[in-house]
């Protein structure tokens, strides 16, 4: 299943806050859309996912996702929104029962995604003696547990310190080379956008408005960081956004 | 910054003496060791025990602890405990489950829907601040002289602070987590019974020992104004005979029941709660 988003344009009150986009989400591929803060990138993401209406512009759906697909978009929270009174498993559970899966299906199912997160040994936790690493990777395997067509990460690794977030980075790019899924990642780590990005959609600051598209074709289990090649995009990358972060840094927030 | 600043100042630092920090943290985080609660109570007792023997309280003022507490096990023995117990709690029971029940039910609605929220958040407010026992000749013409204006007036004073909280901790539920519930496609019922109302539970239940401290004292009132039985009943004849060991005795029952109720709701937090730490 592709996604196509139609020159979307998003107010609140009289301060626009994208305006035009248009973007082709590619199956199979993971989009980054990196930007400076306050460009309006998770708002975007809020709207490919239809937990929020844009102003105008539409975001289309193209193809069926696959038959046991239990919820096509789903998200990764930056701040993991695990609840805190259900356990891993509990908080797994949840959603399946909600889909009408039970049982021994659903058994199978929480078994699979937490040997895929490794987190198998801490089914019983509760989600406030997990570190949040540990947590984040609970939220992704609640995430792939109803079988994504398109996963969509909302600077999923931000509340992390920088070595679980490295650690994490790896383990979202196993998971993607073991089974390659559909996502769209918001950042605003250029590193990341290199590292897990095959299409990195760069933002102005607000009103937000696509400044390049940026294509890298290594895959990404190849992908290592002193690559020239890399470095050079990445550096590239860089120079789009710098002017727009230093503009964004000055302005004054009043929302 | 010149040398020469530098060097006077590094030569100071070394003809300074060298000593620790000040300690300016700590404090402020008060905790409660089991047994000092307890020693308050002790220390309290043995004084008045300790005045009134020796005389220099007299026994008009305050009744030898060992005498009430010697009326409470006659009261106890003669069976005056049960006839008197029975229906206070009963009464407490049935009118605070109705009010907490109906309190939570439209604190929930309050938080959910804007046309409740806009429309009963002022009734709400218009009726907390009216002390319930006035109304108690209104209840009694419309449930009887019965237990009927006693549930009444009990469910209507435990009503009030129950929605207001309800819906304040209803408020305070982290909206990441619902907007998680709709980003899986959960449905509405899911969504308020598995992580709306566990969200709200903790603000709901501390609500809840306030509303029954409350109904607690209308109990009392409403048994003064019309009640046989009764705890209340009691403690009003004890004091119109100025029998002030069968007052502390009532007195000290209605403590009691309050320090069980608390503990309830603090088992109830324990296991309802135990997600929190």
């Amino acid at each position: 299943m592709d996604l196509r988003l139609e020159s979307i344009t998003h107010r609140y009150g009289d301060v626009e806050v994208v305006r035009d986009i248009s973007l082709d989400v590619p199956s199979g591929r993971i989009v980054c859309i990196v930007g400076p803060s306050g460009c309006g990138k998770s708002t975007l993401l809020r709207f490919i996912g239809g937990l929020e209406q844009p102003s105008s512009g539409r975001v289309m759906q193209i193809g069926e996702p696959a038959e046991d697909s239990i919820n096509p978009l789903t998200y990764v929270f930056q701040d993991f929104a695990l609840l805190p009174w259900r356990s891993v498993e509990g908080n797994i559970s949840l959603i399946l029962r909600d889909h009408g899966v039970r049982g021994e299906r659903a058994e199978r199912i929480i078994a699979d995604v937490l040997a895929r997160t490794k987190l198998s040994e801490f089914r019983k936790a509760w989600p406030r003696q997990l570190s949040g690493g540990m947590k984040q990777r609970v939220a992704i395997a609640r995430a792939l547990a109803v079988n994504p067509a398109v996963l969509l990460m909302d600077e999923p690794l931000s509340a992390l310190d920088s070595q679980t977030r490295e650690l994490l980075m790896d383990d979202l790019i196993t998971l993607w080379t073991r089974q390659p899924f559909t996502g769209v990642y918001v950042t605003h780590n250029l590193a990341e956008a290199t590292r897990l990005g095959h299409r990195i959609v760069v933002l102005s600051r607000r009103p937000g408005e696509i400044r390049e598209i940026v294509e890298i074709d290594k895959p990404l289990s190849g992908r290592d960081m002193a690559d020239p090649d890399l470095v050079a995009k990445q550096k590239h990358l860089w120079n789009l956004m710098r002017a727009e972060a230093e503009a964004a840094d000055k302005e004054l927030v009043d929302e | 910054m010149s040398d020469a600043a530098l060097s006077s100042s590094s030569s100071s630092s070394a003809a300074a003496q060298a000593r620790p920090v000040r300690f300016r943290g700590g404090g402020f985080r008060p905790r409660s060791p089991r047994w000092v609660g307890a020693l308050v109570f002790v220390v309290l007792i043995r004084f008045l025990e300790w005045g009134t023997r020796a005389g220099f309280i007299s026994s008009l003022t305050m009744p030898r602890p060992s005498e009430v507490f010697d009326t409470l096990v006659e009261l106890t023995l003669n069976g005056g405990m049960w006839t008197h117990l029975a229906p206070s709690l009963s009464r407490l029971v049935v009118g605070g489950v109705m009010g907490a029940l109906a309190g939570i039910a439209v604190g929930v609605l309050i938080g959910l829907f804007s046309v409740v929220r806009a429309g009963l958040v002022p009734l709400v407010a218009a009726l907390f601040p009216i002390p319930k026992i006035a109304l108690l000749p209104l209840f009694i013409i419309w449930f009887g002289i019965g237990e009927g204006s006693k549930y009444a007036l009990i469910a209507f004073g435990t009503f009030t602070p129950t929605v207001v909280a309800t819906y304040g901790a209803v408020d305070n539920v982290d909206r990441t987590l619902i907007r998680m519930g709709q980003s899986f496609s959960l449905s509405w019922s899911t969504i308020v019974l598995r992580i709306v109302i566990p969200g709200a539970m903790p603000g709901i239940l501390s609500g809840l020992r306030v509303s029954l401290a409350i109904a607690i004292i209308l109990l009392v009132a409403a048994e003064m104004l019309g009640a046989e039985y009764g705890i209340g009943a009691y403690i009003l004849q004890a004091g119109s005979l100025y029998d002030l060991e069968r007052l502390f005795a009532g007195v000290a029952i209605l403590s009691l029941l309050g320090v069980l109720m608390s503990g309830g709701i603090g088992i109830i937090e324990r296991r309802l709660l135990g997600w929190r730490s």
